[in-house]
């Protein structure tokens, strides 16, 4: 039997009064792009945190490459990469900086590291940039810089927040290249995003709102669930319906 | 063993090279905090303006009058003729001091009974009142030792005083304010500088990314510290520079004991403000609260009042801040010159202190965002 990638069963996080993620069920196989679509404040961040060991969950359970993110989330962070939706990186740091210091962190040394820090930079495209500050990056550059030093050590699980708020169409058309090419490596890509034409990209997609998942399929079913002709209607129905 | 530290550590410093403002307070305080300390706040009071009376009129008297005037603590600005002449300038302010020598000053030294002389001062101002009290006292005592040298050979003891201040016998403030100030200023800078650590990463975002990666709680407290542990030596170097050469405090014992037990207090003052960063969310309640610890600092711990003079509750409370031991040493190892034979119990505190905030931190902290 092939083991999920991702696998949450009631899932749920309430801060106080509120519920931002309420019993949420998926299953994520190996390899594969999956969406987590929805309006703002629907819960995505929530979910993600609660999957990288950020966030504790209020109820329910969630594994992320077979092991329990309750029980052991120091076991996962080898095998997890993370982007989060704010910028993460530091700003003071170069380029360059930046991804020595994840490589670093992830214990790569020598010769090893050179080689996988080479590897990462020709893959997103910083090479240019090395010795610029982060904080002198437009928005576009520093989500390359964000991937790059969340793909250091060849994660098996890829969590990506918003990755291309943004960023110009030419970049995110290369940057959803990027990630469809780890994808075909075997990665898993969990990502968030408010662009339709993103979410059709996707194998799979959860669409969320208020917290709860709506719909969960291929773009075209979550559509039809939703009572859209396309994803983009599904969407506009559901921030009305959050709105009422 | 630990092995993300050495990352964390390069990391601290590229960002502290690149962070100019809290480059130049770590630099700049020192200096502006002596020098403030140093001419602004001398607690020895030189120059009093003093008004004389001399009944006697003679070679005596005249020597007397000089030798006060030579401490330097009393400046002549009037002679007068009588006594309320002498009241009406101290009592307008013309005067703070006043010197009252008799008629039978002289005949009574020559036949060997005691004579005196009276120091009047204004206590309005209690601190230059005991600065005149002390220099006219070591007058006193000079003048008997040259009194006495002349008499050798007669039973006789002339002038009345004591008082003889041990290891800072001039009753210089700089010697005392110096040495105190290196500990102030260690831990307004080094309390400041870790109580941000933490709570600037959070603010800025940079948390959130690092802590999904397999950096421990240890290894990212330690890498908040030890970086800044070599800028508190260097503050220290430059505080005790300045002081050697700008105002002249000795530097009378182990130079190597003491960077070891500031190395202690240092790791004690970051730790410190480490657990702050681990109690607040923003960088501005981390700077309330670390203002609020360094101000019982300055006032409890011995620094500017004496702790001997405080309520018992007070004393206490000076007890649990690490200054008060660190003055200890301090001025034990660079006024006195005494050792770790001395020091001990102080560094035992301070070790404590230092790994119970560790420990303490490490604990408070957690790896999620909640
Ligand atoms: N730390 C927190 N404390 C209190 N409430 C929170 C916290 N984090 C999130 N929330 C709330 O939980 C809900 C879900 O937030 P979340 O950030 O997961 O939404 P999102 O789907 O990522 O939205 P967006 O598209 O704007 O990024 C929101 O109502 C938000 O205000
Ligand atoms: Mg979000």
């Amino acid at each position: 039997m092939i083991q999920p990638s991702v696998e949450t069963r009631g899932l749920t996080r309430r801060f106080g009064a509120l519920t931002a993620v309420q019993d949420l069920t998926i299953r994520i196989e190996k390899g594969e792009v999956f969406g987590l679509l929805g309006p703002n404040g629907s819960g995505k961040t929530t979910t993600i945190r609660m999957l990288c060991g950020l966030l504790e969950p209020s109820a329910g359970s969630a594994t992320v490459a077979g092991i329990d993110v309750t029980v052991a989330p120091e076991q996962i962070r080898q095998r997890i990469g993370y982007m989060s939706q704010k910028f993460g990186l530091y700003e003071d740091l170069t380029v360059s900086e930046n991804l020595n210091f994840y490589a670093g962190i992830y214990e790569l040394k020598g010769d090893a590291r050179r080689r996988r820090v080479a590897a990462v930079v020709s893959f997103v495209g910083v090479g240019n940039r090395l010795r610029q500050l982060a904080a002198e990056l437009s928005g576009g550059w520093k989500q390359r810089l964000a991937l790059g030093c969340a793909l250091l050590h060849e994660p098996t699980v890829l969590f990506l927040d918003e990755p291309t708020a943004g960023v110009d169409p030419a970049a995110r058309r290369s940057f959803w290249r990027a990630i469809h090419d780890l994808a075909a490596q075997g990665t898993t890509v969990l990502v968030t995003t408010h662009y339709m034409d993103e979410a059709e990209r996707c194998q799979r997609l959860a669409m969320m709102s208020g917290g709860r998942l709506i719909a969960l399929g291929t773009p075209a079913e979550v559509a039809a669930a939703v009572g859209g002709r396309t994803l983009e209607d599904a969407f506009i129905i559901l921030q009305e319906r959050d709105e009422r | 063993m630990m092995p993300h530290l050495g990352p964390m550590v390069r990391k601290e410093f590229i960002q502290m090279r690149r962070d100019r403002l809290t480059l130049g307070i770590m630099v700049g305080l020192p200096v502006v905090q002596l020098l403030l300390f140093g001419y602004a706040i001398q607690t020895d009071v030189r120059n009093l303006p003093t008004v004389v009376l001399d009944q006697s009129r003679t070679p005596e008297s005249r020597d007397i009058v000089a030798a006060f005037q030579n401490t330097g603590n009393f400046r002549i600005v009037a002679h007068v003729n009588d006594r309320p002449a002498l009241d009406r300038a101290i009592d307008r302010g013309e005067a703070q001091a006043g010197i009252v020598i008799p008629y039978d000053f002289p005949r009574r030294l020559a036949r060997g009974t005691t004579a005196r002389i009276q120091v009047i001062v204004d206590a309005a101002d209690p601190l230059a009142s005991q600065a005149a009290i002390g220099a006219a006292a070591g007058v006193a005592e000079v003048r008997n030792l040259a009194l006495l040298t002349r008499a050798a050979g007669r039973s006789v003891v002339p002038l009345e005083a004591r008082v003889r201040p041990r290891y800072n016998p001039g009753l210089r403030s700089p010697n005392y304010i110096v040495p105190g100030l290196v500990g102030v200023i260690l831990t307004i800078t080094m309390v400041l500088i870790t109580a941000m650590a933490i709570v600037r990463e959070r603010e800025r975002g940079t948390l959130e990314q690092l802590i999904v990666t397999p950096v421990t709680k240890t290894e990212l407290m330690l890498g908040k510290i030890m970086p800044y542990v070599g800028v508190g030596l260097v503050q220290m170097t430059a505080v005790l520079l300045l002081g050697r050469f700008v105002f002249a405090v000795p530097l009378a014992g182990d130079v190597l004991l003491l960077y070891a037990i500031a190395l202690v207090f240092v790791v004690a003052s970051l730790s410190f403000g480490l657990f702050i960063s681990t109690l607040v969310r923003t960088q501005q309640q981390a700077m309330q609260v670390a203002f609020f610890f360094v101000l019982p600092n300055i006032l409890l711990s011995g620094f500017m009042f004496p702790r001997q003079a405080m309520p018992l509750f007070f004393q206490w409370i000076g007890l649990a801040l690490p200054l008060t031991h660190f003055l200890k040493v301090l001025r034990g190892i660079l006024l006195k010159g005494v050792g770790l034979e001395a020091l001990w119990p102080q560094v035992a505190v301070l070790l404590g202190f230092a790994v119970v905030m560790i420990v303490a931190s490490v604990r408070r902290f957690h790896k999620t965002l909640d």
